[in-house]
């Protein structure tokens, strides 16, 4: 057994944490996590130019990582400082690319800006029941519907979209990709920094990626789902060493609040579940490409929805107003922790994934 | 054993309910129920409304203005004004300054000041926590040193709840370094135009301006601006801390939130279903629904408690905590039902036909963040957890 990363992933994650934490300080974060664009487009190309996609994508397509591990050891960095940049479309993107047998050199050099755009504000985690339409038209198809709050959606130069195909005998989503200037995006930030839009699609010319884009598209989701988990183990560790200083200097009744029993039980428990989430992240990652996948990527976000909040509100409490504020850091890591929930799938809908797997088992 | 209300009180409530139908304006009732911050001129307007019917002191008495409500009458009130989304009355001057200068102000203090917080001629802000000085209140370092019929303050008071819009603050300040830190406390007045006061933002996690910190640099403050004795604030505190605990629970509050989230998980569609009949999110609003049910009958037993024994007892703290946790939960899972649609940033920049959550939703997520407040703030639960092993259960 070795839970020690290996050399290569061990390398690059040091160069984006050093990278992140000289580059893209709280300051320099809030400034492009909160207002149009929604990121530090210079940062994003200097992330790109570190390997930062080259890492996301499997050796056989021209990158040098690609698996579960090279996933979480680029995007454990990300969450430690909090970034905005557009990672995780890029990664969905650059999987369901793959998938295709789609030329990915537009997309890992950062040439052309992707977005995913599967949920609907209907269906907004997963692919069931999804409504927008794909019909025959002009020499590819043509799009019909609305996608909902697409992660980098405001700043795609093209979208890699999932929708159904009109006539079609089968109840599969396909994808395809639209041009971004063929649709109307309306973009905006989100609370917890960074950005995303609502995608119009009205008789969008679109060229077809997959015609059964029910594998591609659940992959995309898991790999996304996995790298949120791994976002969030960084932000989680962030935010409990900052709560665990500031306990050990916060003075009130003449001692460190650090030393009230009552908090330090609590501080056991913020590590004792961050230590579980980091388990089964793990445990997910080293699922990625096997049969049990989705399973175990499930597994991984209900835990990890369930810890980050638990984080975020007793970070919060043990330090009292203060991180209430927006000027102290932790403010934004708890805002953070929380709406990762809200990212392709929550706590209880994975919950109901891993339900269903054992009516299967 | 009898839970049910009086004739009296149920011929109140009807009151109540017909005061709101008539007279609660319909423009704010939405900015309340769609979670918008309220301008000082909405909550300016809904107090003199309130004022004109001799409802704004509720608990005050007659002869200063007040309807000398029963606590029970209190309850019926909030329970009331929360379903029909109004907006809370701003605590400082109501409920926090008048029952102290009714119990320790001069006569003088009382005829000037009194009818004042009635009409909205002052806005009153609360200045107790510093800095250093947050759940160890006593620890407090503003000084206040006579000098003349003057005192000269000095020093800084933090996370002043909507003093940008107050005129007046009340203080407490050092007087004296002698002894136990409690007893060299005074209970101060000061107007807020006086030089050498200065107050500046405190920008909260959601983004909202609703709190400031207040820097005071040799304020000359008149010595008839202090209230009770000299080093006699820590007892003016205490007593209305007290005073601040009754209806701490929120119930009003939370059964509103609650029914707005119900309305709200009948209409968002999920993967081919209403929100509701998902069995996991069910089950989560049925927790928090079964925990309301039991909130609102301690409540009303520690408010039948309360009315028999003239003030609540330290058993009351089991309502700050329980009712805050319950609030929160209520939020939790508001922002949840909205899943992805919960994100977008409230701001200016978003555009207003831009449908994503359901229109009186667009707040909620932020609402949710704002609202870890009220577990810190007001004694955090911790706090009231250490008093209640004390002072209940003596461990
Ligand atoms: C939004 C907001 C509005 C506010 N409005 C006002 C206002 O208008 N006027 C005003 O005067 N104040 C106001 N406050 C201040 C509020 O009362 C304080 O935040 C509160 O008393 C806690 O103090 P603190 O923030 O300094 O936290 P600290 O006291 O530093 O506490 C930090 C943590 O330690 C815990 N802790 C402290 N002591 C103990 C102990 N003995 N045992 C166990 N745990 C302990 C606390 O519970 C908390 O979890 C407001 C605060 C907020 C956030």
């Amino acid at each position: 057994m070795q839970f020690e990363a290996t050399e290569d992933r061990r390398m690059l994650a040091d160069t984006l944490n050093r990278f992140l934490s000289t580059e893209y300080g709280m300051d320099v974060r809030n400034a492009a996590a909160y207002s149009a664009p929604y990121h530090a487009p210079e940062k994003w190309t200097q992330l790109c130019e570190l390997g930062t996609l080259l890492a996301l994508t499997s050796e056989e397509q021209g990158g040098f990582g690609g698996t579960g591990f090279d996933v979480t050891a680029v995007f454990e960095p990300l969450g430690r400082a909090l970034c905005p940049e557009p990672a995780l479309p890029a990664l969905m993107a650059i999987r369901l690319l793959a998938a295709a047998g789609h030329d990915l050199e537009p997309a890992m050099s950062g040439t052309t800006t992707y977005a995913v755009a599967i949920g609907e504000m209907e269906v907004p985690y997963g692919l069931d029941g999804l409504s927008t339409t794909a019909r025959p038209g002009g020499d590819g198809f043509r799009l019909t519907g609305r996608k909902s709050v697409v992660y980098g959606g405001h700043i795609a130069d093209r979208v890699l979209v999932a929708a159904h195909r009109e006539g079609s005998a089968d109840d599969k989503p396909g994808v395809f990709a639209v041009n971004a200037k063929d649709i109307t995006v309306s973009g905006y930030g989100l609370i917890d920094g960074g950005g995303a839009a609502e995608l119009f699609l009205e008789d969008a010319p679109a060229e077809l990626l997959l015609a059964d884009g029910t594998a591609g598209l659940q992959d995309a989701l898991d790999a996304g789902a996995l790298a949120l988990c791994a976002e969030a183990i960084g932000a989680m560790d962030v935010l409990f060493d900052m709560t665990l200083d500031y306990l050990k200097t916060r003075k009130q009744f003449g001692t460190p609040i650090g030393a009230f029993q009552a908090l330090q039980h609590r501080m056991v428990d913020l590590k004792t579940e961050i230590e579980q989430a980091r388990s089964i992240t793990i445990l997910a990652a080293s699922r990625m490409g096997a049969p049990d996948q989705s399973r175990a990527v499930s597994m991984a976000k209900n835990l990890i929805g369930r810890t980050a909040q638990l984080v975020a509100e007793e970070s919060i409490q043990l330090h009292g107003g203060i991180a209430m504020t927006w000027e102290y850091p932790g403010s934004h890591y708890a805002k953070r922790l929380v709406m990762i929930d809200h990212q392709f799938g929550d706590a209880d809908y994975h919950l109901e994934r891993v339900m269903a797997a054992h009516q299967v088992a | 054993m009898d839970l049910s209300y009086t004739a009296e009180e149920t011929a109140f409530r009807g009151e109540v309910r017909a005061f709101l139908k008539a007279r609660l304006p319909y423009e704010i009732a939405e900015k309340v129920r769609r979670h918008v911050e309220l301008s000082k001129a909405d909550m300016e307007r809904w107090h003199a409304i309130l004022n004109e019917n001799g409802w704004l002191a509720a608990s005050w008495p007659k002869a200063y203005g007040g309807a000398e409500w029963t606590a029970v009458q209190v309850h019926i009130f909030d329970e009331e004004a929360a379903m029909a989304y109004a907006p809370r009355i701003v605590p400082f001057g109501i409920h926090m300054l008048g029952p102290v200068l009714i119990k320790f102000g001069t006569e003088q203090q009382k005829a000037e000041i009194l009818p004042r917080i009635l009409s909205g001629a002052d806005w009153w802000c609360q200045g107790y926590s510093e800095p250093g000085a947050g759940s160890d209140l006593a620890s407090l370092k503003t000084r206040a040193v006579r000098e003349g019929d003057h005192y000269i303050v000095n020093g800084q008071k933090t996370w002043t709840t909507l003093g940008q819009h107050a005129n007046r603050i009340f203080c407490l300040v050092r007087t004296s370094t002698d002894g136990k830190p409690q007893q060299g406390i005074s209970f101060l007045l000061v107007d807020l135009d006086t030089p050498g006061i200065e107050m500046r933002p405190i920008r909260l996690i959601e983004g909202g301006h609703e709190v400031n910190e207040v820097f005071f640099t040799d304020v000359q403050v008149p010595c008839s601006n202090l209230v009770g004795e000299e080093n006699q604030g820590w007892t003016i505190a205490k007593y209305l801390l007290t005073h601040e605990r009754t209806n701490i629970a929120g119930v009003g509050h939370s059964n509103q939130a609650l029914e707005q989230l119900k309305a709200l998980a009948k209409t968002q569609r999920r993967n081919g279903q209403r929100l509701i009949d998902n069995p996991l999110f069910a089950a989560r609003l049925a927790q928090i629904e079964i925990d309301l049910e039991a909130m609102k009958i301690t409540n009303l037993r520690m408010l039948a408690d309360a009315q028999k024994n003239g003030a609540p007892g330290p058993e009351s703290s089991i309502l700050k905590i329980k009712g805050t946790v319950i609030r929160q939960a209520i939020n939790d899972l508001a922002r949840r039902a909205l899943g992805p649609a919960a994100a977008p940033f409230p701001s200016e920049d978003l555009d207003p036909n831009l449908t994503i959550a359901p229109r009186d939703h667009t707040n909620t997520a932020a609402d949710y963040f704002n609202n870890r407040k009220i577990s810190i703030y007001g004694g955090s639960n911790e706090i009231q957890k250490n008093i209640l092993s004390k002072t209940v259960l003596e461990l």
